[in-house]
């Protein structure tokens, strides 16, 4: 009696067990992400509420009540404060999300508490591991920025009737900065605060310089390339162009989102490609 | 003979200018409990790593199950359990949480995963600790949980690195009673170790491997059949004076071992051979006879102890 048959059936089996997870293995890693999330819900939801209502009583209401009318409003492109911030508040808020997403549970999965080997062991790969947790921040970034576009249709911020595109803005500023960010927090080894270095270096001074409380025009000149290569001055003007029309030209909205897009492309590519060798060793 | 479940042929692996493994062949057949035992960078978690289809060999050939790592990763993933040498639970889920999303890494389905995570849990005798945070469980409940993890998708092959590492004498017993149970179901052990009474405890089969290659390879009792004596008596004579006695000690037992801190003496019978010692007038500070073990086995090998 032969023994192949046996040891065939063993490979056949292995086959077929491999299929679902070859094809949906992203999947279950955003499961895995919506379970921890789940745990940790109300530290999610109560943010995602309270900070774009303190935002936009604070930005739009109280400083625009200082900036309202006269020449002020002739530099927003003749709306009030309110409405020139809040989509900028809007695709700030992703961006903020994104920063936080892309670098703590990146370099957490992969050093502090590494369940990226764990999924690794299983058959998940470096790649579908990356793309679970992008594909996790991509939909709680929808869900924040939906909720917060609500707000800001309450809050009369949205004149437009094609507002809602600026959620999408949220999604591809987050995604544009997330792959290269991914790649970067995934290429490294060791400990030295990197995380914070982020943060305060390239978060903060893109935050400030992306043209979200003023118009990037207002800066000095030589200072204005930094909204330029900013995923977040892209996404603003994006999401102006969505809820009160900016007026800008078409090739300019098809320059930001090619963009956006690019740098999401590469980045994402690149934090794959760096994932498998750090797993792959 | 049935056929080999992993089969390994020349297989290496280097990093760089630094070479792992350096060209080890050896073969597991289904239901067989087969050990890799050597010393911290024998190469051994590396060599597990390679058959765990994680990491992609540099040369040689490797199959399991009949498939090629390099082409067939996640099939063969899809039947191992594997217990790493670090935990890699998840700290921010509760025990029960961390089979559930382990087993959905493998595309079971949800019910099945639910079912066997609480016969899981029960094997790992974890059942109380099911809500309890990772944080909170000991070393040994740790290791039992990321076994039961592995054995969500009930592998063939279950690849265990150095698997009571760190845990105290009680936590390794139960451990061991756990894997002794699996072996009887008829499940395939890989595992390394550098303790050599885990290897004869748990291993039907064992290479001994030092700087990526093996020394050695039998049984637990062939090894020490052929490379040790029955018996072994260990001599303190003080830290100084024990290579200063070794010459007197010639002709007594098969043969003799100098270390720092002791001297081994390797008979048939120890007591004789103690009484042989005492006959010469030669006094020890202390003196124990001991079965010889693996221990034994690769101070022979290597002229080095294995925990050093």
């Amino acid at each position: 009696m032969s023994t192949l048959p046996l040891d065939a059936d063993v490979a056949s089996a292995a086959r077929a067990a491999a299929a679902a997870p070859r094809r949906f293995g992203a999947l279950y890693v955003f499961e895995h992400r919506l379970r921890l999330a789940r745990r940790t819900w109300t530290s999610n939801v109560v943010p995602a509420l309270g900070l774009p209502i303190l935002y936009l009583v604070a930005m739009g209401l109280g400083l625009g009540s200082l900036i309202g009318g006269g020449a002020g409003a002739a530099d927003l492109g003749g709306v009030s404060y309110l409405v020139f911030v809040a989509p900028a508040l809007l695709v700030a808020s992703a961006f903020q999300t994104a920063s936080e997403e892309f670098i703590f549970p990146i370099r957490l999965g992969f050093k502090w508490n590494p369940t990226f080997f764990g999924m690794n062991a299983a058959p998940l790969s470096p790649g579908q591991i990356m793309d679970g947790n992008f594909v996790y921040t991509a939909v709680r970034i929808t869900a924040n920025s939906v909720v917060f576009f609500a707000l800001m249709v309450v809050f009369g911020a949205v004149p437009s009737g094609f507002g809602i595109l600026a959620v999408l803005a949220c999604v591809l500023t987050a995604l544009s900065f997330g792959g290269p960010l991914a790649a970067y927090i995934t290429s490294l080894d060791k400990d030295a605060s990197q995380e914070t270095l982020v943060l305060r270096f390239v978060v903060m001074p893109l935050t400030l310089f992306s043209g979200t409380y003023f118009p990037l025009a207002f800066m000095p000149v030589y200072l204005q390339w930094i909204g330029w290569v900013s995923p977040l001055w892209h996404g603003t003007q994006l999401a102006r162009d969505a809820t009160y029309g900016l007026g800008e030209p078409a090739w300019l909205i098809a320059v930001h989102l090619a963009y956006l897009v690019a740098t999401f492309v590469v980045g994402w590519q690149l934090a794959r490609r760096l994932a498998r060798k750090k797993l792959n060793k | 003979m049935p056929q080999p479940v992993i089969v390994a042929e020349g297989l290496r692996k280097s990093f760089g200018e630094f070479t792992a493994v350096d060209g080890i062949s050896f073969e597991v057949a289904p239901g067989e409990s087969f050990g890799l035992l050597g010393p911290n960078g024998a190469g051994k978690s590396t060599t597990m790593r390679m058959v765990g289809a994680v990491s992609p060999r540099t040369g040689g050939t490797l199959s399991i199950l009949d498939l090629d790592p390099d082409r067939h990763g996640p099939e063969i993933r899809s039947q191992l359990g594997v217990v790493p040498q670090t935990d890699n639970l998840d700290f921010e889920l509760p025990v029960l949480d961390n089979v559930i999303v382990y087993g959905r890494y493998f595309g079971l389905p949800r019910a099945l995963v639910r079912r066997r995570a609480g016969e899981l849990l029960e094997f790992a005798q974890l059942t109380e600790k099911s809500k309890t945070r990772i944080d909170d469980l000991s070393g040994g409940m740790k290791r039992r949980l990321t076994i039961a993890r592995a054995l969500i998708n009930e592998p063939k092959i279950l690849l265990l690195d150095e698997p009571t590492t760190g845990l105290d004498p009680q936590a390794r017993h139960i451990l061991w009673d756990r894997l002794f149970r699996l072996k009887e179901e008829g499940t395939t052990l890989v595992l390394t170790t550098h303790y050599m009474d885990e290897a004869e405890q748990l291993c039907d089969r064992l290479i001994v491997v030092d700087h990526g290659r093996i020394m050695a390879e039998g049984t637990p009792a062939s090894l020490i059949r052929q490379y040790s004596s029955r018996e072994v008596l260990e001599l303190r004579f003080g830290s100084d004076k024990n290579a200063a006695v070794a010459p007197q000690l010639e002709g007594v037992g098969d043969r003799v071992e100098v270390l720092p801190d002791r001297v081994l003496i390797y008979a048939e019978d120890g007591e004789r051979a103690l009484e042989a010692v005492r006959s010469r007038g030669l006094e020890s500070l202390t003196s124990l006879v001991r079965r010889s073990s693996l221990e034994d086995v690769f101070l022979r090998l290597t002229g080095r102890s294995l925990i050093e």
